[in-house]
């Protein structure tokens, strides 16, 4: 009797060994991914959403049967947000043999952590990291995000006075603050480098003054045909008012900060016909609708910061190994600048830089006394 | 030359706001030699108290010139108690202290107005109606000047000429400049010099209501925060012209406008205030008592 128990617990283990060896040799087998961000510290609630977002979208992949008939697994990496450690990060996901990355989530741990991807042929998807020079330096082509970058808002405002409004002679103005004089000098940059346009103009007024009469009668007195604003409302409203008193009738183009509604309150009359960007409103897209109500399902609250980005970057990432047919970096980048995929943010690709095609601002205009999107 | 006389208007306003304000700060300093920082928040108060009668008779349906006449006095009854008041709290009791004590004490009251019109209020910006109407007659000038920007200049003007003579021609004046020559004297002479301070008080402050509702008016727009930039703004100018002097107040806040214009119109509004404080540093310099200050020698 003693010894027929000793063999069924025998048997037991081995039948349980030999489960985990097969469950070894499938796990071999998986699409390692790796998310990498934020997950502890003070910047955590930006990071933590991409690991729930990466999830939902994974268990939705692996209920249908996987990708390339193989599971999904996510191994999800802390960098705290901080460069040193994002090192650390990127170096032991390449040693666990990850086949592709979502991440960073702060530009800083994402440029520190790329070199060490790009050594190993890893393709990276960042649901947040805005720094222009990520994409634009060329120096990242295994780089891609599915975020705007900082400078996105002002080419959106250049190329719409460029190419919408077709004007040449343009006024740049800026509040002389962080936000404003950023978004100024990309504008103005962009329109330097732009063979079209000829900047006629490059200031800051002093925000609180208590009259701009003199900048205006300088925009009239440089002919400009159209004015790009970089700053707030209260400083917006302010020029606006006093331009359209002193009868100059040129389109004003602003930004994020003037796209609210105290604009119109304050300006008024003078706030018709004002153009601003503001992000594009993804809100009754219904992969957006379904991925919101999906994390409440699985997480009991509303998502975070990036979640939607986070969602496309993972549905990108996924769709593109799919259609490359393996995680080879060669097909894999020339499948995400190629595919278009149904995401939250609408139906995206990427360009030759690694920005995401169809992410971004739009422009609204003030029309009958509230901000309409201009198609 | 066009474009000379666009900028000169447009520092002319500048200026006239200015003075406006300044006005207020001289004339307190001439007669008990304070700086009264909170004369920049009775300012705010007073564009305040215009907007809300202001709305109130527009949804009345008031026509315009009414809204702007009761607008203008009840603003300048209303600032002119908070003026009166503010001296009977903060400054009276500090009146022979050192002269540290009441100005500490107006920059708490220039803060305490603040956050109350802000907790009272809103901390947001307001639409401020153009009380203001847009002649017809100055539509050909409208490029250069403004209507509002006229009625200001001229209210300036007209208030400044009444003061002068106020203060040169009537009993109160002759009292008001006793008080500043010397207060003990004043006293034995059988001038009430609380009441003469007083009346300094309600007369700077009800300048500052009709400023507070010509300059919000002109910009279109208020907040809690208004008075804080202006009133600097408007006490430079009147450092700059000689403070105590209310001819200098005028002449110092049409320099700092100019140069502010003209600065921004031939250089670079990015050096704005830079042009504006270093003519400023210049002229005390030279003449460490403002343009038309007079030093005050000491007899021994």
């Amino acid at each position: 009797m003693k010894k027929i128990t000793t063999f069924l617990v025998l048997l037991g283990c081995v039948s349980f060994y030999s489960l985990s060896v097969s469950q070894q040799v499938f796990a071999a087998d998986t699409i390692k991914i790796g998310v990498a961000g934020a997950h502890s510290g003070d910047l955590a609630s930006y990071g933590l959403p991409t690991v729930k977002a990466a999830e939902l979208v994974v268990k939705e992949v692996n209920a249908k049967g996987g990708i390339l008939g193989r599971q999904v697994e996510l191994l999800p990496e802390d960098d705290v947000c901080k460069p040193e450690v994002a090192t650390n990060t990127a170096t032991k996901l390449v040693s666990q043999k990850v086949d592709a990355v979502i991440g960073h989530i702060c530009s800083g741990a994402t440029k520190a952590a790329l070199g060490i991807y790009k050594a190993s042929d890893l393709v990276v998807v960042s649901p947040s990291a805005t720094n222009p020079a990520l994409t634009q330096s060329g120096d990242y082509p295994n780089f891609f995000r599915t975020i705007a970058s900082d400078d996105a808002q002002a080419k959106r405002e250049v190329d719409f006075v460029l190419d919408v409004l077709k004007v040449r002679k343009i006024a740049v103005i800026h509040d002389k603050g962080d936000y404003g004089k950023g978004l100024a000098e990309f504008a103005r940059d962009f329109l330097i480098q732009d063979p079209r346009a000829d900047v006629v103009l490059f200031e800051g007024v002093t925000p609180g003054a208590v009259d701009y009469s003199a900048i205006v009668q300088k925009i009239r007195r440089n002919k400009a045909e159209a004015v790009i604003f970089g700053g707030y409302h209260p400083e917006a409203s302010k020029i606006i008012t006093q331009m359209r008193k002193k009868r100059i009738k040129i389109p004003f183009v602003s930004d994020d900060g003037v796209k609210d509604d105290t604009f119109i309150k304050v300006a008024g009359k003078y706030a018709e016909g004002v153009y601003a960007t503001g992000p594009m409103d993804t809100s009754k897209n219904p992969l957006t609708i379904s991925a919101t109500e999906a994390h409440k399902k699985s997480y009991g609250k509303a998502p975070g910061a990036f979640f939607l980005n986070a969602y496309a970057a993972a549905q990108v990432l996924l769709n593109a190994i799919e259609k490359a047919g393996s995680t080879e970096i060669e097909a894999l980048t020339k499948a995400l600048r190629s595919e278009y995929m149904e995401t939250p943010l609408g139906s995206i690709r990427f360009d030759e830089r690694g920005d995401a095609i169809g992410v971004g601002f739009s422009m609204f205009q003030v029309r009958n006394g509230a901000y309409v999107e201009v198609k | 030359m066009e474009y000379f006389l666009e900028l000169f208007f447009s520092g002319l306003t500048r200026g006239s706001i200015y003075a406006l304000i300044a006005l207020g700060y001289t004339m307190v300093y001439g007669i008990i030699g304070l700086i009264n920082f909170a004369h920049g928040e009775i300012y705010m108060i007073g564009a305040f108290t215009a907007l809300i009668v202001a709305s109130v008779l527009t949804v009345l349906g008031f026509n315009q010139l009414a809204i702007l006449l009761c607008a203008g006095f009840a603003a300048v009854v209303y600032s002119s108690a908070y003026g009166y008041t503010v001296e009977k709290i903060a400054y009276k009791p500090l009146r022979n202290a050192p002269r540290l004590s009441p100005l500490i004490s107006a920059i708490g009251m220039s803060i305490f107005l603040q956050n109350y019109v802000l907790l009272a209020q809103t901390s947001d910006f307001m639409p401020f109606p153009a009380l203001i109407p847009e002649f017809e007659f100055m539509e050909p000038y409208a490029h250069i000047v403004g209507s509002s920007e006229l009625v200001i200049f001229l209210v300036t003007t007209l208030v400044m000429v009444l003061l002068t003579l106020l203060i040169k021609f009537s009993s109160i004046g002759k009292a008001m400049r006793a008080t500043a020559q010397d207060k003990k004297m004043a006293m034995l002479l059988g001038i009430d010099v609380n009441k003469i301070i007083s009346i300094t008080f309600v007369i700077g402050s009800a300048l500052a209501a009709i400023g507070g509702l010509l300059i919000a008016s002109h910009i279109g727009q208020i907040n809690f925060y208004i008075g804080f930039i202006a009133g600097i703004k408007a006490f430079t100018a009147a450092v700059l012209g000689g403070i105590g002097s209310i001819p200098g107040a005028v002449l110092g806040s049409f320099i700092l406008g100019w140069t502010e214009s003209f600065a921004t119109g031939y250089i670079s509004s990015d050096y704005e205030d830079v042009f504006a404080f270093s003519i400023l540093v210049l002229i005390l310099i030279f003449k460490p008592a403002g343009l038309l200050g007079r030093d005050k020698t000491k007899k021994v």
